[in-house]
This record gives structure tokens, C-alpha cells and sequence, in this order.
């Protein structure tokens, strides 16, 4: 059977669509088969919770009584320093930046306690925040100096912007090197002292539609606790991956470049993270629905945990030296079970990415399109080396 | 027999006094020292695991008491912060005990401070500042 999206925004309107996590599909699945649970559900949600550095927001402030020119000046948040290469107003606040008074790693390994993110998350939990822009004076923005305290409604733009969420699979990050290490995967103690992951796993958006046959171009998301948009493809993202049989890419391969209103987000999925001996960071909650257009999609977003895989990486050497260093892969049914076995070492799991919270984005983008305040949108677009399915 | 997990803070004045040694001789107790810090002319802080009769323990205790010896039980060291974890589950990796595991139903932590050694393992691994160690 086939389905459009059309036919399945008019059954959230009526209030008949039947929407289920992507948990639930993978057991339901191996209970009725994939034609039954095709025609038993009308869209998947997915989910995830972990940390994306490759977010941020832009601002604009309202101008200022004589005007700024912030375009070509020195612009911090709460001290964090803000991007002002651009018009009057205009501001850009990566998660990673820090204050240029931070130690960083000069007192090894850093804290990174206050950076971009922590910004962010202050302005979402409703917390006021200080701005001081320095500049030159033009005949048209006399002001050279400013400094304002705004709290989130009090910009007049406020927009989460991320160049790069949602990695369709990530490595396993292992340690063969002999001291510990501090690495954007947490803390890996020497010689497999242990061994961290970085996903959602059979709930993880962008592995329940590996081919990207239903998310594009155009697609609307859950971010943060509210609406968002795919906007293009993240940066490094992978058209051509080599693939399993499942579909499944056998590397690091897609990645979604996003947007949402940081004013209508909610602290609850949306969380600051100070990365030790590495930088700050922003965990984002962000959940994609998959609608069932046909069997392939249905097949697709039950794949299990037992069946996702992961490569194990060494982050001692072979990847900050850009070798190649495979030490062979692990599920993520095995990587839940808190202990892989990697060279024939049992070595201890930790995860970067909460699966609870992964869990509770799924189910409320679950109950928003079940009681029609979410809907589905086409993609205007296919994203590089995808192509979209009928429905859509 | 009795086990207890407790931290024994030493004045200044007691630094110099074998306190443990006491404990093991005079009150027939195992003891397990878990950590220890010492700061000449500052503080003196050892967590302890003691195994014994819970008499012996008892007049221990008082033998503590009697020599200055605040006696603080271990649950106050290691403080989690439910409302601050995200359950990323980071942290269980790092935990030789596990004190901090994940409950396999829910995927979030559950933290017993009955096995925590105050090893601070987890410290770093946390990067939102759920765990706070007081030692």
C-alpha cells in the first residue's frame, strides 16, 4: 500500500492518524510484519538529545537611540563574543565560543563553564542577558559604544541556526594511546579504558530514513520544543555513503542543516554542556516524523538496535592524525548493554546522547501530531545523492 | 557483623594522632580506606569502610567522638542532581562501583550512594555539572 502526506495531514485534521515512536514500530514490526504495520501506521517519530556543536543562534537587536553600527565592530554576549560581520543589528552567537578571558585548555583539561551555549540556554530559561557592542561611528550610526540588557522577547529576531545536526551514524570513540584524553566524545580513558557512542540509535532520526527518501529540503521538524525546518544539507554531508543491505550507511555519511525560533523554545530540550578538556557545546533536542509512505519506509524505521552499527574508532592517534584505524564495529544493541568487547578487552559503554530524552521528544512530537497542532510538510527538495519517495 | 561507610574529618590537632591505627587494635575492626587527604595544619579527611561487631563499632564511634573526630556518613559527599542530568548515561562508564548505572527499562541513572567510593571518576565525564563532590 501507498500513502501521500496529503492524505496524511488530512487525517491529522480529522483526527484519525495513527502515530507511533519509532520504538514502537520496531516491535510492532516484529510482531505483525512490515505490511501490516505499513498499514497500521500513518508516521514514525523519531528522535534524539545529545550534543551538536555545530549550532547557534543570530540575533538582531533593536536599534539603539543615537544608532550602532555593530556590522565591522567587537560585539560580546555576557562576554562570550558574538560574530558582527554583518548588517547594523545583526549578530551570530556560535555554541562553542568562549570568553576571551576563558583559560581554555591553558589550565589542562578546561572546564568550558561559560561559552555560547550557556548564552543560549540562560536566554531560553528566561534569564536576562548583558550585550556590549564596541564600533566606529558612521554619518548614518553615529554610536560607538553600547550596552544593553535583554532578555529573549526583547530581541527583535532571535534564530536558532545549525549548520550541521543529526549525524547519520557516528563513531564509537576508543583510546589505544597511553594517557587519557579529552575529545567532543567525553573523556576516553588510556589503553580502552572505555569506550563512548554518540547516538539515538533505532530511535535516531536520520537512521530511521537512512536513503533520506521522506526528510528533505523543506521538511518541518521538532527543535527545541518547538517548530523547525530542514534548510539544506548540514556541512560534511555524505550523498554517496557506501551501504549495508538495510539501507544503513557504513560511515559517518548525512547531516541536516536546520532552523527553529529560539523565542518559543523550551529549556527542556535544549540543554548547555561543558565538554571538559574539550569546549562548550549545545544539546539540542530534535525529532523528525517519518511518514509511511510505503512498506520501504516502514522496513526502514523498524530497523532495530541489533541491526544498527557503529565503526570503533581510536581517538589516541588515528583520528586526530587522520589515519585510517578501524577496529571493527558493534551494535548498538551491544553498545546499551554497557560493556563491547574490542580487541578481545571488555571495555565499559558510556553514551553522549540521552536515549530517555530522545524518548521524550519522540512521544511528544508523537502526541503534537496526534492532536493536530503538528503537521507534515513535503520536502521541496531531495537532499544531495538522495532521491524522494512517491508521496511525498 | 556491621559494615558502614563513614568520613572521619581531623582537626589540625589530631593530624599527628594514629586514629586508624586505634580503630584496628582497640576495636577489632577492618578498616578500608577509601580516600584520604591530609593538609598539615589544615584538615585531615579518609573515607572509611569499617567491617566489625556492631558493638565494637559502637564503642568506636565513642572513642571517636571523645577524640574530636566528626564522623559524617558518606551519602552527604557525592551529590547527584536529577534535575540537572540529562541521562546521557557518560558518567557509567566511569564508575567502578556502579554506584551510577543505567536502568536498562528507562535508559536513565540511578544513582545509589551506598557503593560510591568518592573516587570523582564521573566528575569530568559530566559535561552539565550533575555531580558535585563536597570531599
Amino acid at each position: 500500500m501507498t500513502r501521500t502526506i496529503e492524505e496524511i495531514n488530512a487525517k491529522i485534521k480529522a483526527g484519525k492518524v495513527v502515530v507511533a515512536t519509532a520504538e514502537e514500530v520496531v516491535g510492532l514490526v516484529r510482531e505483525k510484519g512490515v505490511k501490516a504495520a505499513t498499514e497500521a501506521v500513518d508516521v514514525v517519530t523519531t528522535g534524539t538529545f545529545g550534543p551538536m556543536c555545530s549550532s547557534g543562534v543570530y540575533f538582531n537587536i533593536r536599534q539603539s537611540t543615537p544608532k550602532i553600527k555593530c556590522g565591522g565592530g567587537k560585539v560580546s554576549i555576557n562576554g562570550v563574543p558574538a560574530y558582527a560581520g554583518w548588517a547594523a543589528a545583526d549578530l551570530l552567537l556560535g555554541c562553542t565560543a568562549v570568553s576571551d578571558e576563558d583559560p581554555r585548555n591553558a589550565v589542562y583539561p578546561g572546564l568550558f563553564s561559560y561559552g555560547g551555549a550557556h548564552v543560549i540556554q540562560d536566554l531560553v530559561q528566561g534569564k536576562v542577558v548583558k550585550i556590549v557592542a564596541s564600533t566606529y561611528g558612521t554619518d548614518c550610526y553615529p554610536r560607538k559604544e553600547y550596552t544593553v540588557e535583554l532578555g529573549l522577547q526583547d530581541f527583535a529576531s532571535a534564530v536558532m541556526f545549525n549548520p550541521r545536526n543529526c549525524y547519520q551514524l557516528y563513531n564509537v570513540a576508543v583510546n589505544l594511546a597511553k594517557r587519557t584524553i579529552y575529545t567532543y566524545m567525553g573523556v576516553l580513558k588510556p589503553g580502552l579504558g572505555n569506550a563512548n557512542f554518540a547516538t539515538a540509535g533505532e530511535l535516531s532520526p536520520l537512521l530511521k530514513d537512512p536513503t533520506l527518501r521522506t526528510i528533505g529540503i523543506g521538511t518541518r521538524i521538532f527543535i527545541g520544543g518547538t517548530e523547525g525546518y530542514v534548510i539544506w544539507p548540514g556541512t560534511q554531508h555524505v550523498a554517496e555513503p557506501q551501504r549495508f543491505d538495510n539501507g544503513l550507511p557504513q560511515s559517518p555519511s548525512a547531516t541536516l542543516a536546520v532552523i527553529g525560533d529560539l523565542k518559543r523554545m523550551n529549556p527542556q530540550y535544549l540543554r548547555a554542556a561543558s565538554i571538559v578538556g574539550y569546549g562548550a557545546s549545545l544539546a539540542i533536542g530534535i525529532g523528525i516524523p517519518i511518514p509511511v509512505l510505503d512498506e520501504q519506509v516502514m522496513a526502514h524505521a523498524a530497523i532495530p538496535d541489533a541491526e544498527i552499527t557503529f565503526p570503533i574508532v581510536d581517538y589516541g592517534e588515528a583520528y586526530p592524525l587522520g589515519r585510517p584505524g578501524g577496529l571493527g564495529r558493534v551494535s548498538m544493541a551491544e553498545l546499551l548493554s554497557g560493556h563491547i568487547e574490542v580487541d578481545g578487552k571488555r571495555v565499559s559503554t558510556g553514551c553522549l546522547t540521552s536515549r530517555a530524552k530522545a524518548r521524550e521528544v519522540a512521544a511528544e512530537l508523537k502526541s503534537r501530531i496526534q492532536t493536530g497542532s503538528f503537521t507534515l510538510s513535503r520536502p521541496v527538495a531531495p537532499l544531495p545523492g538522495a532521491e524522494l519517495a512517491q508521496g511525498c | 557483623m556491621a559494615i558502614k561507610k563513614v568520613v572521619l574529618n581531623f582537626p589540625p590537632r589530631l593530624i599527628q594522632e594514629p586514629v586508624t591505627y586505634h580503630l584496628v587494635r582497640d576495636y577489632d575492626l577492618q578498616v578500608n580506606i577509601m580516600r584520604a587527604l591530609v593538609r598539615p595544619r589544615e584538615k585531615g579527611r579518609m573515607v572509611l569502610e569499617l567491617t566489625g561487631s556492631q558493638a565494637n563499632m559502637d564503642k568506636a564511634f565513642e572513642y571517636l567522638d571523645q577524640a574530636g573526630v566528626q564522623v559524617d556518613a558518606l551519602v552527604q559527599e557525592l551529590r547527584y542532581n536529577p534535575e540537572l542530568c540529562v541521562h546521557c548515561t557518560a558518567c557509567t562508564a566511569f564508575c567502578p562501583t556502579g554506584a551510577l548505572s543505567v536502568d536498562a527499562e528507562t535508559r536513565k541513572i540511578v544513582f545509589d550512594a551506598s557503593q560510591c567510593i568518592l573516587c570523582e571518576s564521573c566528575i569530568p565525564a559530566c559535561a552539565y555539572q550533575a555531580i558535585e563532590c563536597q570531599f
